[in-house]
Order: C-alpha cells, then sequence, then structure tokens
C-alpha cells in the first residue's frame, strides 16, 4: 500500500469547553476515494476546515506526505496541492462564471501578482478555463454572473473551481446538497473522472446513500467530533454503532438510503 | 467588468461576439468628452479660475481613482488617503521652500514625499490589514490625525495651520516665454499666451493621464482581478490560493504611491500647501463623495464623480447668484436661490444622485444596457 498523501494526527479543536473535534487520527492514500459521513453536528466540516486551514486547531498536527502543514495559510495549502469545495456555494458572485474558474486557473499559474500585462494577454490561462468550463457543461453561462446561476449551476461551478485548481488532495463537502436528482450525475461523473487518475486523493462528505454506494472505497464515521469507525463500506455500514447513529439521529441519510 | 450581463444572448454568449450594452458606451462618451476638455482647457476656458478648476480636476480624477483602488476594486476602506497626498505635497513644497525652485527641489521632495507614503503603506498594510475592515478604518483614520497634528505642529518645517509658499520653476511661472514672436513677446495661439502657466498646466494634464493610464491598467491586469476576487470573496480568495493579505498590503502601497505623486502635482501647481488643501477631513469626504457619485468599482467612474462635485463647488453658487436675479420679481423663489443656500441645493444634488444612481453614474449606466429590465 502507497504512503498516506494526507494525515491529521491526534486533531481537535475546542470552542469554549465544547470539542467539535476531538482526537480525529486518520491517512489518506492515493487513488483512494473515502468518504466522510455523520450526523449533522458530527465536526465533518469542521475537520474539514481544519484540514484546508480555514481553523486552526487546539491541538494535534496535519501533514501533506511527510510535510507538517498545521500552521499554513490556506492560501499556502492550496498552492502545495490541497483543494477544497465547500458545502455552502461560496463563489465570487458578481463575478461571471468563466471568472470564477479563471481565477482558480491563473492562482495555480501564479500569475496573479501581474499588474502590467492585461488579463486578455494570458491566453494559456483563459483557454484553460474555457476547457474546465466546457467539461463542467457550464459554458452556456459563461458570462452570467455567478450569483444570477441556479443553484444546481453553482453546486457545478463551486466543483469546477475546485478541479480548476488541480489539487492532489481533492475536498468535496457535500457537492450534490440541494441539487435535483437529474443534475447530481453531471458532478458524480466529475468526482468518478478525477477518480480515474490514481494519483489523486478524494476526500467526500455525503449524506446520499446511493452516492456513497457508488463511489466509495473507505468510510471514516464522525459522531460528536470523534472518529468512531472507519473501513470499507459493507464493513462500515454494517457495524450496529453506525446503523444507530443514522437511524437514530440522521434524517438526510434516512431520506437519500 | 465581466459582471455586465448578457441575459439577452443567451447560449452563444460563450463564444459569440457579445453585445456593446448601451450604458457602458454612455459612460465612455461621457469619460472622453471629459478628456477632450482636460486636454484643451487653457483654449477652450482661458479664464483664471477655469484654469484652477481644471488642474484641480485633473489632480483629484488621480487621487479618486486611486481611492476607488482601495474602496471599490478592493473593498478596503480608508481614511488615510489624504495624508498620503498631503505627504507628497508637504515633501515637494519643503523642498521648493529650502532649496530654492528648480526641478531638482522637485524631484528631491516629491520622491522623499512618495517613498514616506510607501513606507507608512508598508507599516500600515502589514500591522493591520489582517484585522476586520472597521478596525482598519479607525487605524487609518488614526494615522490621518496624528498627520494632521504633526503638520500643524511643526510649524518650522510645515508652515502650521497657514501652510506655506513658494516658488516653482521658471518655466512654470506666468512670466516665463513659452514662446516668442518676432517682437520678443509672447507669443499667443487662439488669444491665449503660451507662458509659463500653460507649461505647467499641461506638465499636470500630461502627469494626471498617465497616472489614470496606469490604473487603467492595474485594474484590467491579473492582479486587478484578484482585487475584485478578494472584494467578492475573501475566504475563497485565499482558499484557491490568493494570499489576501499580500494583495491587500500591495494595493494599499500603490494606491498610496500614487495618491503621493497626486500631491506632488498638486502642490507645484498651487504654489502653496496647507492643511485646508491637501491634508484635511474635508478632502477625505470630498474623495468619498466623488468615489460614491462616480460609481465604486469602476475607475471611470472618478472621471464623472471628481467632475461633477467640482463643477458643483465652484459654479453652484455662480448659478444661483443668475438665478435668483433672474427671478427677483418673483416671490420666495430668489430667496431660495440665495447664494448662500448653496450647500442646501448641494446637499439635494447629492440626495437626487444618490437616489437616481444607487451604484453611482457610472455604475448604474454601465450595469444597465445589456440588462433587460
Amino acid at each position: 500500500m502507497s504512503a498516506p498523501s494526507l494525515r491529521t494526527e491526534n486533531l481537535t479543536i475546542r470552542f469554549g469547553g465544547h470539542a467539535a473535534v476531538n482526537g480525529v487520527t486518520a491517512a489518506f492514500r492515493p487513488g483512494e476515494l473515502t468518504v466522510i459521513v455523520g450526523p449533522n453536528g458530527a465536526g465533518k466540516t469542521t475537520w474539514f476546515n481544519l484540514v484546508s486551514g480555514q481553523l486552526a486547531p487546539t491541538e494535534g498536527r496535519v501533514f501533506k506526505g511527510e510535510v507538517d502543514i498545521t500552521r499554513l495559510s490556506p492560501s499556502a495549502r492550496a498552492k502545495i496541492g490541497i483543494g477544497r469545495a465547500f458545502q455552502l456555494t461560496n463563489l465570487f458572485p458578481r463575478l461571471s462564471v468563466l471568472e470564477n474558474i479563471r481565477l482558480a486557473v491563473q492562482a495555480r499559474h501564479g500569475a496573479g501578482p501581474s499588474l502590467f500585462r492585461r488579463v486578455s494577454a494570458f491566453r494559456d490561462i483563459a483557454r484553460e478555463a474555457e476547457a474546465h468550463l466546457d467539461s463542467a457543461r457550464l459554458s452556456a453561462a459563461a458570462h452570467l454572473p455567478a450569483a444570477a446561476l441556479p443553484h444546481g449551476d453553482q453546486r457545478k461551478l463551486e466543483v469546477a473551481l475546485l478541479i480548476a485548481m488541480q489539487p492532489d488532495i481533492f475536498m468535496f463537502d457535500e457537492p450534490t446538497a440541494g441539487m435535483s436528482a437529474d443534475e447530481a450525475p453531471v458532478i458524480l461523473d466529475l468526482i468518478a473522472g478525477i477518480k480515474k487518475d490514481t494519483s489523486k486523493t478524494i476526500l467526500l462528505v455525503e449524506h446520499k446513500m446511493d452516492v456513497v454506494r457508488a463511489l466509495a472505497d473507505r468510510i471514516l464515521v464522525l459522531h460528536n467530533g470523534e472518529l468512531v469507525a472507519e473501513g470499507d463500506p459493507s464493513t462500515v455500514m454494517a457495524m450496529p454503532i453506525v446503523r444507530e447513529i443514522y437511524l437514530g439521529v440522521s434524517d438526510d441519510g434516512r431520506e437519500a438510503a | 467588468m465581466a459582471v455586465a450581463s448578457t441575459t439577452d444572448t443567451p447560449v452563444s454568449a460563450a463564444t459569440g461576439p457579445r453585445r456593446v450594452p448601451v450604458g457602458r458606451l454612455a459612460v465612455y462618451a461621457v469619460v472622453a468628452i471629459i478628456g477632450f476638455c482636460l486636454a484643451f482647457a487653457p483654449f477652450l476656458f482661458p479664464d483664471v479660475r477655469a484654469q484652477e478648476v481644471a488642474a484641480r480636476i485633473c489632480v483629484f480624477i488621480v487621487l479618486v481613482a486611486s481611492y476607488d483602488l482601495l474602496i471599490g476594486y478592493t473593498g478596503i476602506v480608508s481614511f488615510a488617503h489624504t495624508m498620503f497626498f498631503g505627504l507628497g505635497a508637504y515633501g515637494t513644497a519643503i523642498a521648493l521652500k529650502s532649496m530654492g525652485p528648480g526641478f531638482d527641489a522637485i524631484l528631491l521632495g516629491g520622491s522623499a514625499g512618495v517613498l514616506a507614503a510607501f513606507v507608512l503603506a508598508v507599516l500600515i498594510g502589514l500591522l493591520s490589514l489582517r484585522v476586520k475592515a472597521i478596525f482598519f478604518a479607525m487605524v487609518t483614520l488614526a494615522a490621518a490625525s496624528v498627520m494632521m497634528v504633526l503638520a500643524s505642529q511643526l510649524s518650522d518645517f510645515t508652515g502650521g495651520e497657514d501652510g506655506m509658499t513658494y516658488q516653482v520653476p521658471r518655466l512654470f511661472s506666468p512670466a516665463f516665454k513659452l514662446v516668442e514672436d518676432a517682437d520678443g513677446k509672447v507669443a499667443r495661439l487662439f488669444g491665449v499666451p503660451l507662458n509659463g502657466k500653460i507649461a505647467l498646466y499641461y506638465a499636470v494634464f500630461l502627469s494626471s493621464f498617465l497616472l489614470f493610464a496606469a490604473m487603467l491598467r492595474i485594474v484590467a491586469s491579473p492582479l486587478g482581478s484578484v482585487l475584485m476576487a478578494i472584494r467578492e470573496n475573501e475566504m475563497r480568495a485565499e482558499a484557491i490560493g490568493y494570499r489576501v493579505v499580500a494583495y491587500r498590503t500591495a494595493i494599499f502601497c500603490i494606491a498610496a504611491v500614487i495618491a503621493a505623486l497626486a500631491g506632488v502635482l498638486r502642490a507645484v501647481w498651487l504654489k502653496y500647501v496647507g492643511p485646508d488643501v491637501v491634508l484635511s477631513f474635508a478632502i477625505m469626504i470630498d474623495i468619498l463623495l466623488m468615489v460614491v457619485i462616480g460609481g465604486m468599482g469602476t475607475i471611470y467612474g472618478a472621471v464623472i464623480g471628481v467632475v461633477v462635485m467640482s463643477l458643483a463647488q465652484f459654479y453652484l453658487k455662480d448659478l444661483m447668484e443668475a438665478g435668483a436675479e433672474a427671478t427677483a420679481a418673483l416671490p420666495l423663489i430668489p430667496h431660495l436661490l440665495e447664494p448662500d443656500r448653496w450647500l442646501l441645493w448641494l446637499g439635494v444634488l447629492f440626495i437626487l444622485l444618490v437616489y437616481f444612481f444607487p451604484a453611482g453614474i457610472a455604475g448604474t449606466l454601465m450595469a444597465k444596457g445589456g440588462k433587460k429590465r
């Protein structure tokens, strides 16, 4: 088995007395898609924030490969290949759809500090952005402001933004949340496409059980901020504790199942 | 910017040629007309007062546009913009006063003022652009207040509250004959004497034009696109790999340097600096009003905002006086148009402008035309 590309060690964050994430130690390998499940308030998104750098942990460390990245800013983590899509759509609302993606491509090319050349002079960046737009099937809306897109298309753009960053580690936070049944497959196809590249590590927070079954190589279960179970999907889903958490607490799990 | 909507051209919008919005063209046309008027101001409006207004408009377009880089493009609220303007102006003035009227003094004093503005901007930026917008605004307010106190207390250098007057290089004095005719007198073009005053106006105009063009380039550059991303969603800009603090500090320094250069131009034109003309909060408020009236985040809005405000400030009184005289026979109206009440009408003008152009004149017009309402 290959070495972990991402590791958290005893990762903990407390808000006042409440430990939102409590001593989570986990490792993730290239070519593996891990789904993180858990009821609402289990700490999934908080744990994501600790890994992608939006929050600093109270205790514990985060490693990318062998490098300790616990102290790095979100932008520094993005530069070394940790990419994150957000649960609540988190775009540049008044900028065009194409501009949203172009900004992500431009960041990776390191062209941001350039101030004497026009944006239009960077043709390779524009071309790449258009290609990403096309694979997310958003080309028709390229010049609309992101805020004018319907919800489902905003979710697609959110995912397209992450793909445009071309990270090694993809973190999706409920990418299909609030999408209709006929829209969700576009996103799932995009994720399946990333999965074909075995150098990529994929982390996915998801409630919908059909999505979990279709994509997961491995499942982590968080509950009250703690890691309570992990393993391959069939084993984990059969565990009594998982059934108890899901059937007892979560509405989403039942709905989608 | 790319926000311009094309709801009426679906599907083909991605590849086909986009329809140019009418409102945007109107803004370009107005700015072009203003540019033309400023470029030929000495010949179009030869009286002394109009010259003053035209020169002030040139310098303020630069000053207000540089402020728009902060507040309109990046979402940074700063109250220290006049401080940077003042540093450039005082640097130039002190050097001209102590070294005598020469270009070496302008170069040395101007550079010192610009450098001081840059260093101060780096310090303020690095120390406080991490904190929330409101705290940053407070820090800039404090810095600007300190600078005003310093300017009035260090009266040996700055002339205190009275400010100071000085000479500028001979090339820029009205007595200088830029072009002589056969008799050795100053030549005239369209009845306007080609003297040092013209040379000074064109030095101010061309410098302002170059600075404005540089800012147009900055907002169209990748850096400009990152600034807008930060304004729209700071957290996501950071998450896709932009160091938000570094970009904010960079644009704060760029804007400070441009404001200081505008200060140099102002000092050379006026041959006088004092707290009232380059450092006071009244000027800061003027800048804010101009950028809001013109339209934040449009750059061209600075041109329109400055012209509207300056014309109102300089000519509303005259207009009201004429109005009062013309209506002298009527009841009430001449009293309302009494020139002393000009501030009241200026206030009414602002309210109307903000009501009809909520995103500023340029901002509101640019949003129209492409969009069907």
